[in-house]
């Protein structure tokens, strides 16, 4: 079978000078990832930042070369027919303000569309349609450099989407983004995979809910490595044997963490101190720990201010497989199967 | 249903021309046409004053001497080197660091040595116009002698974009560099004009040159180029300096389209060299904001 993209043992190894001696220090940005997405997938790449999710962007877009391991896009080699794979892809970078700032809106658009053989009279057509879905029709014959960061990451998803791409790689599309936008983001991305059954999307995020909500399935990726990939249902089912508690507790003193640590059954938790109170997400083997964690809590004069038996979420995935909470690797928390921040 | 032009031959054409409108908007946009214009007039004067200056000091206004044309032609024509050189591998920096477009640009179906070639096609305009203000306020102010009629258009013109292609090439092979370079690029492509501006013969014969260094001179192209533009529009008062005058304007030319052929073989080799290298170390959309 072709896939839209498949890897194989796929590694990527930096070489970082870090002092005058010139001695290099190495970085695993990927190790042995194998992954197949199929065609008409949305295919999410969930990860803490530098995780290697950009990494395995840029390999599979052409940017980058692989230290060992193979890739293929549309079944094409991504170093030896790097020149077959460009015409039937395109990517969109979140976070970043990138773009002609002395052209406007049109003409950034139109030229790229150019880059990829598109008509003039095309192009056109569907940059005023792309624009009008996302909102950005009015400002058309605004300089790009006149937008604000928002707007010209609206511009930069068009300029995705323009050339039709059998795979599309979104890297972070809504970083930096409103709530608002964000949603408008999310809902146009998957109206076109729905429009456009036959085409593909990799998509990296570090919002769970984003991956929750768009992908058809996850790789859950941590240090380079992915360490599950399923469809969100699935991954969130294997957490389903477990009971998991969201609590708010009153402030408890900093033994409290040594001790839950001590407490059997308890399989993972996260502890955020919060404005006058602190959060505390537990993952229990069952039910019936709750009783020692609660006992443990008033021994560290702490009260239950509020608690919630809950459904897991691909947090609670993270957090079971890597034993901290990706707000907590983002942070370089050391913690060791549990957390706190 | 969308109609795509993807053979490799339109694929060259298209990354040619829409660099070289991109180019355009770059250079020509950042002020209004009237400002332009009259920065395009001013620079490429005050840079001809300075120069001119210097020369009436040190030679208390001997501006009969042939080494007056020798100087300020060869200065005029070196902006060629400058502009056009400089104006392609900048076109990496630029799509880096400034525009941020350089993972977009090199990840669509585009010939890339033909895109970086085709950002360099505005600054050749800029430099065309500056070189023909300088040298036509030379010819009515400081008495430069160029006689239309005595001078081969044709062939002036050949040798022009013979060199103009020749400094393409040398640009693109200070892209390529500069695609390996990442916090010290800014001054590279000046840096690499100024050196070559002592070894061309740009100011000075080379004979003012050290003999060790004058193999150098002899090397570059850009020697022959610039003495056959200076030799095709004034004549022997060109050719009256020993460097090149066993040589006859044939002759140079042949020289620079051979030197041109190899460079061009030369830089095309480094170019991929160097993208592969970038590519390998990841450099290719790397931003420093340095």
């Amino acid at each position: 079978m072709n896939f839209a993209i498949e890897t194989n043992h796929l590694s990527r190894i930096y070489k970082i000078r870090n002092n005058k001696k010139g001695n290099a220090k190495e970085l695993v940005a990927l190790q042995d990832v194998s992954l197949e997405v199929h065609p008409g997938e949305l295919f999410g790449l969930l990860g803490p930042n530098g995780a290697g999710k950009t990494t395995l962007i840029k390999i599979l877009t052409t940017l980058l070369a692989p230290t060992s391991g193979t890739a293929f896009v549309c079944g094409y080699d991504v170093v030896k027919e790097a020149h077959k794979i460009r015409p039937i892809i395109n990517m969109v970078s979140g976070g970043e303000s990138s773009g002609y700032g002395l052209l406007t809106v049109r003409e950034n658009l139109w030229m790229f569309a150019q880059f990829y053989g598109l008509s003039s009279k095309e192009a056109n057509q569907r940059i005023l349609q792309l624009l009008e879905v996302v909102g950005l029709a009015d400002r058309i014959n605004t300089k790009s450099s006149d937008l604000s960061t928002g707007l010209r990451q609206k511009m930069n998803i068009v300029r995705g989407f323009l050339t039709d791409p059998q795979v599309l790689f979104l890297d972070e599309p809504t970083l930096g983004l409103d709530v608002s936008a964000s949603r408008d983001v999310r809902r146009f991305i998957r109206q076109w995979l729905d429009e456009h059954p036959e085409r593909t999307i990799l998509l990296t995020t570090h919002y769970m809910a984003e991956a929750e909500e768009l992908c058809d399935r996850v790789a859950i990726i941590n240090q380079g490595r992915v360490l599950a990939c399923d469809t969100p249902a699935s991954l969130k089912h294997r957490l389903q044997r477990q009971a998991i508690y969201h609590l708010e507790i009153s402030q408890v003193n900093h033994h409290y963490s040594d001790d839950l640590k001590t407490i059997q059954g308890v399989r993972e938790f996260v502890l955020r101190p919060r404005d006058g109170y602190t959060v505390l997400e537990l993952i229990l083997d069952r039910d019936e720990t709750l009783a020692a964690v609660v006992n443990s809590l008033t021994e560290n004069q702490g009260r239950i201010i509020n608690l919630q038996k809950r459904e897991p979420t691909l947090e609670d995935v993270f957090v079971d497989l890597v034993g901290k909470s990706m707000e907590d690797v983002e942070r370089g928390n050391n913690g060791v199967n549990h957390s706190e921040s | 249903m969308q109609t795509r032009k993807t053979d490799s031959l339109s694929v060259l054409w298209r990354s040619f021309r829409l660099a070289t409108w991109l180019g355009w908007q770059i250079e020509s946009n950042w002020a209004d046409p009237f400002l332009f214009a009259v920065y395009s007039l001013i620079k490429p004067l005050s840079s001809a004053a300075i120069l001119v200056i210097m020369y009436s000091v040190i030679t208390q206004a001997d501006f009969e001497s042939p080494i007056f044309p020798y100087i300020y032609l060869g200065n005029a024509f070196y902006m060629y080197v400058g502009h056009v050189m400089t104006g392609i591998s900048w076109a990496v920096i630029d799509d880096r660091e400034h525009y941020k477009t350089m993972k977009y640009i090199y990840t669509a179906p585009v010939h890339f040595p033909s895109y970086l070639l085709g950002r360099g096609v505005a600054r050749f305009i800029i430099a065309s116009i500056s070189v023909l203000v300088t040298i036509t306020f030379g010819v009515l102010f400081l008495k430069i002698s160029i006689d239309p009629s005595q001078v081969n258009w044709g062939f002036f013109l050949l040798t022009l974009l013979t060199g103009v292609a020749m400094l393409a090439l040398m640009g693109l092979t200070l892209a390529g560099v500069m695609l390996l370079l990442v916090h010290h690029m800014f001054g590279v492509g000046e840096a690499v004009a100024g050196a070559l501006y002592l070894f061309s013969g740009a100011i000075f014969p080379l004979e003012v040159l050290p003999a060790y260094l004058r193999p150098i001179g002899f090397l570059m192209p850009i020697t022959y180029w610039l003495e056959l533009l200076r030799r095709l529009l004034v004549g022997k008062v060109a050719s009256s300096f020993p460097t090149l005058q066993s040589f006859s304007n044939l002759q140079l030319y042949l020289i620079l389209v051979t030197l041109t052929l190899l460079f061009a073989m030369l830089s095309f080799f480094v170019f991929r060299l160097c993208e592969k290298r970038a590519k390998e170390l990841g450099l290719i959309d790397t931003v420093t904001n340095y």
